[in-house]
């Protein structure tokens, strides 16, 4: 491999955004037939890197070479029809286009300016045989899972003869097979002398299946390294720039003692507490200064759980009680007054509010909790949003950046911060740790265990059992949109028996909660 | 919510959810007819339909435009206006002594024109394109008391002979010229939209726009040129007008691109965008022309009454998309 030429260099790129320094001097190579790896904690420049190869962004400086030609694209268009495609991380497809219509448009096989329909049917049914996926390319994109849409947009970029495919953290939605399906096309892609651009956060999946990797940090180069030659401790060393001794200390904290935390009152109670449709009548009690894990699969109802105790689903039925009175969380309004607070795992749609700066959309919540009517002094934001931004260890370090000229672990501690400045009493964590890179998932992590040290109870939702494990002294698990069991978090408990639950669904260990 | 569609292979409920909008359409025409049927004798000759498209032509071809725009998840509120600034200078022309050629010409050119000076300052800018067109519509309006204060009477011979001539069947039933105009213009449309790169981007902008520029679609071009396809139409409209009135009026069609919005979205045209058929939108228009025949026939309703039945039937639609498309999303 290291003996051909480089289907594409890239060299001393540099970017800046208004406040932020993106990327600074990078250089990067692709080798035909190799999967690549680009690593980097969120913030290091790896999604800025991809937009100014593609086009999406201008360069300030540096060049760009396409087979020892220099190239500069104007869009993805261009980088396209260059034979460099692009799939980036949340599909960007249309759904509500056919599933043969998003392979093909734009260039449609046409006849006298009209587009043939049969023909692409037929042209976009052999690609994704090709593929292995057995899809209605006649039905809409959107009837289709996240994961399919996925595979459909792959299909899309090799089918224009791409030299350089381009995979933007492909896998942070895809469950364990679809990841192996995917894996398997890129093999097979590669086999095909095809270049692979990979970025991930999953280091398994690095070792797995990169040939050679690139490392950023803070928007400058660390290396270059073959995957065989890199310890996964270097590459984690050399992604967040120290030693990886942070994760000690958060073990011990979890295996505390639960019954001594289960005495008092509950904080939240909530018993038959259910939605049709949506998930399955359910009993929890939530305890001051308790995390409870909330373990299963991807669509086993975690989310809906989280919906529900915040208002923002209305419960069927079922019986809610906080400080042990009864009560009712029919909407957000009345959850937050109880001192609920909801960082949903979709922080794109339902959390963060790009336009506005970090400081704005932190005390977005207090605001709202206080009402329009009672601004919050000018000098007291600023007290706050200073306090977070070094708690949390935002970067840019800067409150009046807009939030989406942020990196997606930085947006995702900006919203924690949001709700941590309302000190609520529970706090319920969807997926707060997906797609954000390791030393901001350790930073998430012992922030957890500090805010429940200092009595907060945390509804902590994650598809990650060892974070889990970690964080909880109690774990829910949920299958098939039931809450199936609850497991203390002593001695006994580890990710192989969680595991089982998940997979028997038994109830015999509800005794244990 | 986001989660439960993840698994593999699984797909939700399929298809004709996204023809629902124009059935329901279709069902309500037909209803709405066998209504006027089943109370006046003489609601079933065949004059009564061909009536609709003569008094509607002009509204249709509008609406083609509209539904364009809407697709995209835009709007254009300069039509009305438009289609008055065009008979105008029609008129205007005309009674200039300007040969009928050639005020055709460039009557046809300037509806276009400032559409596609609207779709530029929305693409460029990225401003609003209600605010835009709203802009478009106040000078379009402008323009038309600038040109005359008054109404300006049409004489010319080819505009009278396209405003009187019957095609006709033997029976006595006929429609105008500009029903076969209109009727070229929704079958155009309608392969463009459904054939033509231009028409499948349209939907793919409506559908999610951040999207079809990273998939490489001329986003921006297509943006540009439904604006001036509905700035084509709404001047195609205007001189259909103008045969229909035969004249050029500074206050005529104030307010129509109300009703052409409503037209479109009764049609089944989802004003986010991404999803709607011009067949739809022919639908609407005849909706919205049947309740008026119908308060015609009563005789003793106040025509405002088409206005209030409209308002329902819109807020019933929009409900409809809603309803349909929080299950579809």
């Amino acid at each position: 491999m290291t003996d051909s030429r480089p289907v594409l260099t890239m060299t001393g790129i540099s970017k800046s955004f208004p406040g932020v320094r993106a990327l600074h001097d990078v250089n990067f190579r692709l080798f035909p037939g190799e999967v690549h790896a680009l690593m980097g904690e969120n913030g290091a420049g790896k999604s800025t890197l991809i937009k100014v190869l593609t086009g999406v962004y201008d360069t300030d400086e540096g060049a760009i070479t396409l087979d020892g030609e220099p190239v500069s694209f104007s869009g993805p268009m261009q980088a396209t029809a260059a034979g460099v495609s692009t799939v980036f991380q949340e599909v960007n497809l249309c759904t509500n286009l056919s599933v043969a219509e998003n392979i093909f448009i734009g260039r449609e096989p046409r006849l006298l300016g009209a587009v043939r329909w049969g023909e692409v049917r037929r042209r976009a049914r052999a690609l994704l045989a090709r593929l292995d996926l057995d899809l209605d390319v006649s039905a809409p994109l959107g009837s289709y899972s996240l994961a399919i849409q996925q595979m459909v947009a792959i299909a899309r970029a090799i089918d224009i003869k791409a030299r350089v495919l381009i995979l933007d953290e492909p896998t942070s939605s895809l469950d364990a097979s679809e990841v192996a399906q995917l894996f398997r096309i890129m093999r097979q892609l590669r086999d095909e002398g095809i270049a692979i651009l990979f970025v991930t956060h999953f280091l398994d999946q690095v070792y797995e299946i990169a040939d050679r990797i690139t490392v950023l940090r803070n928007g400058g180069l660390v290396g270059e390294y073959l995957t065989t030659e890199l310890p996964q401790l270097s590459l984690v060393e050399k992604m967040i720039g120290k030693e990886l001794d942070v994760l000690e200390g958060i073990e011990e904290h979890s295996r505390r003692d639960l019954a001594a935390l289960e005495e008092g009152t509950p904080l939240v109670a909530v018993s038959n507490f259910g939605r049709a449709g949506a998930v399955e009548p359910f009993s929890l009690t939530i305890h001051a200064g308790e995390v409870v894990g909330l373990a299963g699969l991807l669509g086993s109802g975690r989310t809906e759980v989280a919906r529900l105790l915040f208002g923002a689903d209305r419960a069927d039925g079922g019986q809610v009680a906080v400080d042990g009175e009864a009560s009712s969380l029919r909407t957000p309004a009345q959850a937050i007054d109880h001192g609920v607070g909801f960082c949903s795992e979709n922080r794109r749609a339902e959390g963060i509010v790009a336009d506005l700066s970090v400081r704005e959309n932190m005390i977005l919540a207090m605001q709202a909790a206080r009402g329009w009517l009672r601004p919050i002094p000018r000098r007291r934001q600023d007290e706050l949003v200073d306090k977070y931004v070094k708690a949390l260890n935002i970067r840019p370090a800067d409150p009046e950046v807009p939030v989406r000229n942020l990196s997606g672990g930085n947006q995702q501690k900006v919203l924690l911060a949001r709700w941590l400045i309302t000190e609520p009493r529970l706090l319920i964590l969807d997926e707060p740790t997906r797609g954000i890179d390791i030393g901001a998932k350790t930073e998430i992590q012992k922030l957890v265990t500090q805010l429940s040290d200092g009595g907060m109870a945390v509804l902590f939702i994650s598809a990650e059992l060892e974070e889990v494990l970690r964080l909880s002294h109690k774990v829910a698990v949920m299958r098939d949109r039931q809450m199936v069991a609850q497991l203390a978090n002593d001695e006994s408990l580890d990710a192989d028996r969680i595991m089982q639950t998940i997979a028997s669904g038994s109830h015999r260990e509800e005794a244990d909660a | 919510m986001t989660t439960g569609t993840l698994t593999a292979g699984r797909t939700r409920f399929r298809l004709p959810r996204k023809q629902i909008p124009v059935l329901a359409t279709l069902a309500l025409l037909l209803v709405m007819y066998g209504i006027g049927v089943s109370q006046y004798t003489a609601f079933s000759n065949v004059q009564v339909i061909f009536n609709v498209f003569i008094d509607n032509g002009f509204l249709l071809v509008v609406a083609v435009g509209m539904t364009f725009v809407i697709l995209t998840g835009g709007i254009d509120l300069s039509v009305g206006s438009v289609v008055a600034m065009t008979a105008m200078v029609s008129a205007a022309l005309l009674q200039d002594g300007m040969p009928a050629a050639l005020v055709l010409v460039i009557a046809l050119l300037i509806g276009p024109t400032l559409g596609l000076l609207m779709g530029c300052v929305i693409h460029f800018f990225e401003i609003q394109p209600f605010i835009v067109t709203l802009a478009g519509m106040f000078f379009a309006r402008g323009m038309c008391t600038f040109i005359s204060g008054a109404s300006i009477p049409i004489t010319d011979g080819f505009w009278t002979s396209m405003s009187q001539e019957r095609i006709g069947d033997p029976r006595g039933n006929f429609v105008s010229i500009s029903v076969l105009i209109a009727f070229v213009v929704v079958v155009i449309a309608a392969y463009t939209l459904a054939y033509t790169r231009l028409g499948r981007n349209v939907y793919a902008i409506g559908g999610n726009p951040q999207s079809a520029l990273l998939m490489g679609l001329p986003v921006g071009r297509t943006r540009i040129a439904v604006y001036t396809i509905s700035g084509l139409c709404s001047a195609i409209g205007g001189i259909l007008l103008s045969f229909y009135t035969l004249s050029g009026a500074p206050l005529i069609a104030v307010g129509m691109e109300l009703d052409v919005i409503a037209a479109v979205v009764i049609g089944g045209t989802v004003l986010t965008g991404g999803a709607g058929y011009v067949f739809g939108t022919v639908l609407g228009v005849l909706v919205l022309g049947v309740i008026q025949t119908l308060i015609t026939f009563d005789g003793s309703l106040n025509s405002w009454w088409t206005k209030i039945v409209i308002g329902g039937l819109l807020f019933a639609f929009i409900l409809l998309q809603r309803l349909i498309g929080i299950r579809y999303k």
